[in-house]
């Protein structure tokens, strides 16, 4: 048995369909909503703001900070239990590191800005939305930043290279599955976050490495429109 | 190719500005290779061969002589500290008020906690520690009236040119107003409606600050409101 057709009868490097908007929590500094498929991040970032503890501060620069959660009701399974787990402190630490290449925060010394990512619902690739949907919040909120950050999974369901995969590609029974999460920043093309999760060769790695490279492009396009959406609106009045 | 972009537009960070040496980057931007490249939301703005942002969102920055509006959070054995609705406090010394304090005198007798004060920032540090002085004319204790918090970039338009739209805003509504460069508004009218009238009217400067044609659709907006 090999995999023919993708679950959801999409082409083996088409993304799910993407939506995003800036400026959807009016008590933030800066938010977003970024839903690919049938998972929906929000972020809300506060700050620059002050920091405490005090030891926590650093008088070089201000810090980042994130915080990845998933709501009690947001998977497929059974109910997720909410608040810090091992699984969303790491998340939370390396969306801290995807982040952190290109926020420049120097200007505020001892300060922090939080960034608080809620998932509604999940179909795999939450991190990834987590990232998109915070450097769009970032952005919104005026933090200084030298690139947009954006990120996408790719991986392997059985023999066939794909681009953003889902729950039921994740959970693939019948071959070798290998999913990475990536995140490319726009400009430099770097890449600030990789992780992996399964078994693939050398060569499709560096395949798949490409793919997600090509296909971040699609998705830095549409985080730079909504957050120019959100000064476009109302001309009028 | 050369510059990539139009005065006045929007642009988003990591967007590509302009692909030519002859262009150099202003504030909010940087040079990569040839490129010049936005560091923040903001509007294009060109000067000769200058291109620099200006941001439209973000909290404020303290910078020395910004007359600012503050609320006072806490008092010390030598002044008062004030949140400035920035990431930073700031500090306001007793000997830095119009009136002489005797050394030890209750602070709580000339400004208690809660209050509001217009202030000038005489002092930023590279730590951004704060220091604000009253000891100039116009600067008080704002009694009674309401407050209200608006995006700081926005002040520029609220207030307008030579204080225009502010004016244009206090003669339509009769109400006092003092706008600080953090964002923060003060105003007390002789009704309710008209406080209220002047708050919309500065709510919705500060949503269509970037649009052109304010002035007109203001004075519209005020006369209707009538």
């Amino acid at each position: 048995m090999t995999y023919k057709k993708r679950f959801d009868g999409r082409d083996w490097l088409e993304l799910r369909p993407i939506e995003a908007k800036a400026g959807v929590i009016k008590n933030a500094d800066g938010s977003a909503y970024f839903k690919i498929g049938k998972t929906v991040a929000y972020a809300a970032v506060y700050g620059p703001r002050e920091l405490h503890p005090k030891f926590l501060q650093n008088p070089k620069t201000g810090i980042l900070r994130c915080y990845y959660d998933m709501m009690p009701f947001s998977g497929i399974g059974d109910r997720v239990r909410p608040g810090a787990s091992r699984r969303s402190k790491e998340i939370s630490m390396v969306m801290e590191k995807a982040l952190a290449p290109v926020v420049d925060l120097r200007e505020y010394p001892n300060t922090t800005v939080d960034v608080f990512v809620e998932l509604p619902q999940t179909d795999a690739g939450s991190r990834c939305a987590a990232i998109c949907a915070a450097a769009i919040a970032l952005a919104d909120a005026g933090i200084t930043m030298s690139d947009i950050v954006s990120a996408i999974a790719v991986g392997r369901v059985d023999d066939k290279i794909v681009a953003d995969l889902n729950y039921d590609e994740e959970s693939y029974e019948d071959g070798p599955v290998a999913d990475i999460p990536m995140a490319i920043l726009y400009n430099s093309k770097e890449i600030s976050l990789l992780q992996m999760d399964g078994e693939i060769s050398k060569e499709e790695l560096a395949r798949a490495l490409e793919i997600g490279i090509q296909v971040s492009e699609q998705i830095a396009q549409i985080q730079i429109k909504a957050i120019k959406d959100k000064y476009m609106v109302n001309n009028n009045g | 190719m050369a510059l990539l972009v139009e005065p006045k537009q929007i642009v988003v960070p990591g967007e590509v500005l302009a692909d030519d040496v002859d262009y150099l980057p202003g504030q909010y931007t940087y040079r990569s290779d040839k490129k010049i490249i936005a560091k923040r939301t903001g509007v294009v703005d060109i000067q000769g061969r200058a291109i620099k942002l200006i941001p439209l969102s973000g909290r404020y920055l303290p910078r020395i002589d910004d007359k600012i509006v503050v609320k006072i959070v806490d008092i010390t054995m030598n002044g008062w500290l004030m949140d400035i609705n920035s990431a930073y406090g700031a500090m306001l010394n007793s000997k830095d008020i119009p009136r002489f304090v005797r050394k030890g005198e209750d602070l709580t007798q000339y400004y208690d906690v809660g209050d509001y004060l217009r202030v000038r920032i005489f002092n930023v540090t590279s730590q951004n520690v704060v220091d604000v002085t009253m000891k100039e004319p116009g600067l008080q204790k704002l009694e009674g009236g309401r407050v209200i918090k608006i995006n700081p970039h926005k002040v520029p338009r609220v207030i307008g040119k030579q204080g225009s739209m502010v004016t244009l805003i206090k003669e339509k509504t009769q109400c006092n107003i003092t706008v600080g460069q953090n964002g923060v508004v003060w105003l007390k009218g002789p009704t309710l409606e008209s406080e209220v009238q002047a708050v919309c009217a500065i709510k919705k400067i500060e949503a269509e600050a970037h649009l052109e044609g304010l002035t007109e659709r203001m004075t519209i907006f005020l006369a209707e409101a009538q």
